[in-house]
């Protein structure tokens, strides 16, 4: 077992050194990279049914018992993560054959991108705090690299803002972790469980909460905490901020969802009430923001922030369908955002450039890509029966469940102004002639790039109208992943009761 | 930086801090040390160099590109930790080897944790270089 846990780590890292050894080879490093994340898909497959099969499976690296040693674990929520990092993972890796360019390459963009993909499954399967802060460390570094690779100006202007901010937000983390470790003694996941509740101030394990909320939150990209994201994300190569989309921000959220879990459920109606108003107010200020903007991947950016807003929802309304929502939501969201930044990639590689006003005519020339892009952006906005709507459903039921009429009401409004940017992005890029009365074809790129751009969109778009069409096996598997979570008994006992 | 005494007094003390970085690498097995704080050490003194001779030279001393010198110790580090499955163990299971153990003499003890312990040791060294070196070549 032990060995089924540590795969989706160990992978990328060997991943990584060899493509780093590659990395002025050109086409053998890009494919080493597509043969990497092509086994992490493997590898997180295989422990996705491991999970099913057995519930909790957890595993101590070199033998060490727990609460000592360092403890993997993977529950449902941990599983589908992994499995999803691999999916976004391959997908990038394809479209990174076509959008990379040589320089980049030659500077390490393919290793960077594997130690970004380690980081991200080690901070989903560690089952220690501080092991989370040194995965989310590992991510911080690799995406820095990937955010100033290659560098030029407006690069290195958002990658001093990304990386200032989240070094805030590092600390905070550290510091929190210090006193938790303060309180209780152990930093052991499953340990905390028990460990919390008998702390004597459990006034201060508030305050502890909430700072370990902030720095979360900055990860996660929450309000008011997510200035850097709107900031930094338009800036790299697609083929980095389209994995940046889809993933650094939910890890932040997963951090949230498992904290606030399994750790801090002491006093529910103060933290769970702080990260509803947040919830509220980042689903709000995240639309608004993308509805001033004229960027393609500015407005996707701040999109990002007002669905990060859907999933602090789920976890603050703490139901069991609310749960369900939130995990349903985060699968969704990953592909469906990254999805986007492909297509918003290609659609630049057609008519060379990112701004709306400059770009135009994709519908007439292109209705392939037009389909393409319309499929992961009604799913954003919540139309059935795309995956998105199954998501909202379950998130505004459970409001409405609790008698939560107002949050419902939010969450609503919200998807409507969805609409209203995605329309923008359609009429701008799609609909309007191009200001240069260019008709800008897929047929303008050669076959073999071609493919590279539009697989991996196909694939994304096509894993989008599935979980739409056939939503059930995907709600039940929500809901065993939920029920998890407002159990943490299994958890415990999967991780204190083994041995090695 | 042009000064005499920087310079000459940077050609021992680069050698001595090397030197002791490897001590402290090795203290660490038993005693407080180890990888992380002995590359830090060394680093130190890589950087000390190139702030008297310059980067350049710096980079010439080193003879191999310092990110090359991370990604080799990332390798030596997973590979020290992916030995515990020839010998059916957890990952990172520490795995020894007793050569001269005779009786109760431990003999000469090596064990995959040293290895893992340089690769630590080397990882260090090498991000930490490529990022300063690289600021310093900024400027």
């Amino acid at each position: 077992m032990s060995w089924l846990l540590a795969l989706p780590i160990i992978v990328p890292f060997v991943t990584a050194i060899f493509v780093f050894l590659l990395r002025k080879k050109g086409a053998a490093g890009r494919w080493l990279s597509v043969l990497g994340c092509s086994v992490l898909l493997i590898a997180a497959g295989s422990l996705m049914a491991a999970t099913w099969r057995d519930g909790v499976v957890a595993a101590q690296m070199g033998g060490w018992p727990a609460p000592f040693g360092i403890t993997l674990v993977a529950d449902l929520l941990s599983a589908v993560m992994v499995l999803i990092t691999a999916i976004t993972g391959l997908a990038v890796a394809v479209f990174a054959i076509a959008d990379i360019d040589a320089r980049r390459e030659s500077l390490g963009y393919h290793a960077l991108f594997q130690i970004l993909l380690a980081g991200v499954c080690g901070a989903f399967l560690t089952g220690d705090i501080f092991n989370l802060y040194v995965w989310f460390e590992v991510m911080l570094i690799a995406s820095f690299g990937l955010l100033v690779l290659g560098g030029d100006k407006a690069q290195m202007d958002g990658g001093i803002k990304y990386v200032t901010l989240n070094l805030v937000s590092t600390v905070m983390f550290l510091t929190g972790i210090a006193l938790l470790y303060g309180l209780t003694g152990t930093l052991n996941m499953a340990d905390l469980h028990g460990a919390v509740q008998q702390v004597e101030n459990q006034g201060l394990l508030s305050v502890v909460a909430v700072i370990f909320m902030i720095a979360f939150g900055v990860k996660a990209a929450v309000f008011p905490l997510f200035f850097w994201l709107p900031a930094s994300y338009h800036t790299p190569p697609v083929a980095v901020s389209a994995v940046f989309a889809g993933l650094l921000t939910k890890v932040g959220v997963y951090a949230l969802i498992r904290t606030f879990t399994l750790i801090f459920n002491h006093d529910i109606a103060y933290t769970h009430n702080i990260l509803l108003a947040v919830a509220a107010l980042t689903m709000i200020t995240g639309v608004l923001g993308a509805a001033a903007q004229n960027e393609f991947r500015k407005i996707l950016s701040f999109h990002i922030v007002s669905q990060i807003g859907y999933m602090i929802l789920g976890l603050a309304l703490y139901t069991p369908l609310a749960l369900v929502g939130a995990v349903f939501y985060l699968v969704h969201h990953i592909i469906v955002k990254a999805n986007l930044f492909l297509v918003s990639g290609v659609a630049k590689r057609l008519t060379g450039s990112f701004e709306l006003s400059a770009i135009g005519g994709l519908y007439k020339s292109s209705p392939l890509l037009a389909v393409l892009f319309l499929i992961p952006a009604f799913s954003l906005a919540g139309f059935p029966p795309l995956s998105g709507f199954w998501a909202k459903f379950l998130l505004v039921k459970a409001s409405l469940e609790i008698e939560a009429y107002l949050i419902a009401a939010v969450a609503l409004v919200v998807g409507l102004l969805t609409i209203f940017s995605m329309t923008k992005i359609w009429a701008e890029v799609f609909w309007k002639p191009h200001p240069e009365e260019i008709s800008p074809e897929l047929s303008m790129i050669d076959g073999r790039t071609r493919l590279a751009l539009l697989l991996p969109v196909f694939a994304l778009a096509a894993l989008t109208v599935t979980i739409g069409l056939f939503p059930e096996p995907f709600v039940m598997f929500a809901e065993r992943s939920a029920g998890q979570l407002l159990d943490p008994a299994v958890y415990v006992q999967a991780v204190l009761g083994v041995t090695r | 930086m042009n000064s005499l005494i920087l310079s000459a007094a940077t050609r021992i003390l680069v050698g001595l801090m090397l030197l002791f970085s490897v001590y402290m690498l090795i203290r660490g097995h038993n005693e407080p040390g180890g990888g992380f704080i002995g590359g830090l050490l060394a680093t130190i003194g890589i950087v000390l160099y190139a702030i008297s001779h310059g980067v350049a030279a710096a980079r010439e001393a080193l003879r191999l590109d310092p990110l090359s010198i991370a990604m080799g110790g990332l390798g030596m580090a997973l590979f020290a930790g992916i030995m515990a499955v020839f010998f059916n163990d957890a990952f990172f299971s520490g795995q020894w080897a007793f050569p001269f153990a005779e009786g109760d003499d431990k003999g000469f003890p090596i064990s995959t944790v040293l290895l893992f312990d340089i690769g630590v040791y080397l990882v260090v060294v090498g991000a930490v270089l490529s990022i300063v070196l690289g600021l310093e070549e900024e400027v």
